[in-house]
């Protein structure tokens, strides 16, 4: 393996440990916010990252460290590229953290949004809200009800489950 | 590349902003706390989605003319008549008395404005998605999963508040009343937005107008509202000629980055 790659395999490694500010059970990779370790034209290391919310107070807070994390390892310089297209989306989020933000009290995201981009060339249009069923990530239950569509952070709405009594946030599919 | 397709998106970013800052007043005065979080969480996705518009503007206009501004130079150190934002945006969240009336917040206004601003940037942001202009279509994409959280969250309110108890229904009616007129200015098409249809960067607002007119008619029949008569009057926000109450949201929001111009925080 030639210098160059074993630096990306290096970062990839390093930036796969660097968790959500807000969220740190679960890393930037595994929501599908990390999403290019490549070098530059100019041979300069860059970090593509894409924001959850177009006003998510997180994403300065996750360049510094990515920063941080690299200059830890010592890969050298790097610049940190922020791109839009596809919108980020929850269905990146991996099935193992899904499972991870379950264990630490959130409710994932239900569903798929068939939202992205890159899977589709048609519009994203309104859809009515329906419904859904949100299991409560303490006991399971599904007799929950939503207590408030905007929660603590931007991607999250506070539910309460009626069973076991506990207030709990979800991942709102977006 | 041209002086329109600047204005036109200059004209989105200051909708967003102006209403993004209007919203964030209830931030720590909403009605309820989840009302508070909601409202807060709003204005941060407003204002989020101003920033991507205000430095996606600033690159068309480096390539226009070769200036080097950021998106605080959009946001802070323009005057009131170069602000384009709709006049709907800017009005103060407490009813048709402002002015005379002690200044007071009314829910019902906030509420009434946002289904209405959020149902017409539903199809705005919908139609953006295929614009020739990638880089809004990418804002578009992100910013239309967004608007959809606000208008079901104006839209509930909207049926409760109108088909509530008898003064909430009050409330509601005389905020429809109030601001229904400002949203002709949604539709009253210009050179601007001609420009930009001709170049195939955003659809004029006409062509979605019947489906906006739908969606709001049949809210607006679960909220038990009734929909004040049509007016002549055209509101101009959008050609910079603001109401009264412009200068003090901008006076507000802009004061601190001009006393300390340069600074970071």
């Amino acid at each position: 393996m030639n210098t160059a790659n074993a630096t990306i395999e290096r970062a990839w490694d390093v930036l796969e440990a660097v968790p959500d500010p807000e969220i740190p059970v679960v890393s930037i990779r595994e929501l599908g916010i990390l999403r290019e370790v490549r070098h530059g034209d100019d041979g300069v290391l860059e970090v593509v990252i894409t924001p959850t919310y177009s006003g998510c107070p997180a994403m300065s807070q996750i360049a510094e460290d990515i920063a941080q994390a690299i200059d830890r390892a010592e890969l050298g310089a790097h610049r940190i590229e922020t791109v839009l297209a596809p919108a980020w989306t929850t269905d990146w989020i991996t099935d193992e953290a899904r499972e991870k933000l379950r264990r630490y009290g959130i409710a994932p995201p239900t569903g798929a949004c068939n939202s992205s981009a890159a899977s589709s060339t048609k519009p994203i249009r309104f859809v009515p809200y329906t419904k859904a069923t949100i299991a409560c990530p303490r006991c399971g239950s599904t007799h929950t009800e939503k207590l408030a569509q905007f929660g603590s952070t931007a991607c999250k709405a506070l539910y309460r489950c009626i069973d076991c009594r506990e207030p709990f946030d979800y991942f709102k599919p977006y | 590349m041209s002086q329109d397709h600047l204005a036109y998106v200059l004209r989105l970013a200051d909708n967003a902003l102006i209403l993004g800052q209007r919203n964030a007043e209830w931030c720590s005065h909403g009605p309820a706390l989840e009302e508070d979080i909601a409202l807060a969480n709003i204005s941060l996705d407003l204002i989020g989605q101003a920033r991507l518009l205000y430095t996606h503007a600033a690159s068309l206009e480096a390539a226009l003319n070769g200036s080097r501004k950021t998106e605080d130079d959009y946001a802070y150190f323009r005057t009131e008549r170069e602000f384009a934002n709709y006049t709907i945006a800017e009005l103060p969240h407490f009813g048709p008395l402002a002015g005379t009336a002690r200044a007071e917040r009314d829910y019902a206004v906030t509420i009434v404005r946002n289904f209405l601003y959020s149902s017409l940037m539903i199809e705005v942001w919908s139609a953006l998605q295929t614009s020739s202009d990638a880089q809004l279509a990418a804002i578009a994409a992100k910013s239309i999963k967004e608007t959809s959280y606000h208008l079901h969250h104006a839209r509930d309110w909207l049926v409760r508040l109108g088909d509530g108890t008898d003064e909430s229904h009050r409330r509601a009616q005389a905020a429809l009343d109030y601001l229904m007129p400002y949203t002709r200015e949604f539709f009253a098409t210009d050179a601007i937005e001609q420009a930009v249809a001709d170049a195939g960067i955003a659809p004029l607002a006409s062509e979605f107008e019947a489906a906006w007119r739908d969606e709001v008619a049949s809210a607006l029949e679960e909220a038990t509202l009734t929909a004040p008569e049509e007016v002549k009057h055209v509101t101009t926000g959008k050609h910079g000629e603001h109401s009264e109450h412009m200068g003090y949201l901008l006076a507000e929001m802009q004061s601190l980055a001009r006393q300390h111009p340069g600074a970071s925080w």
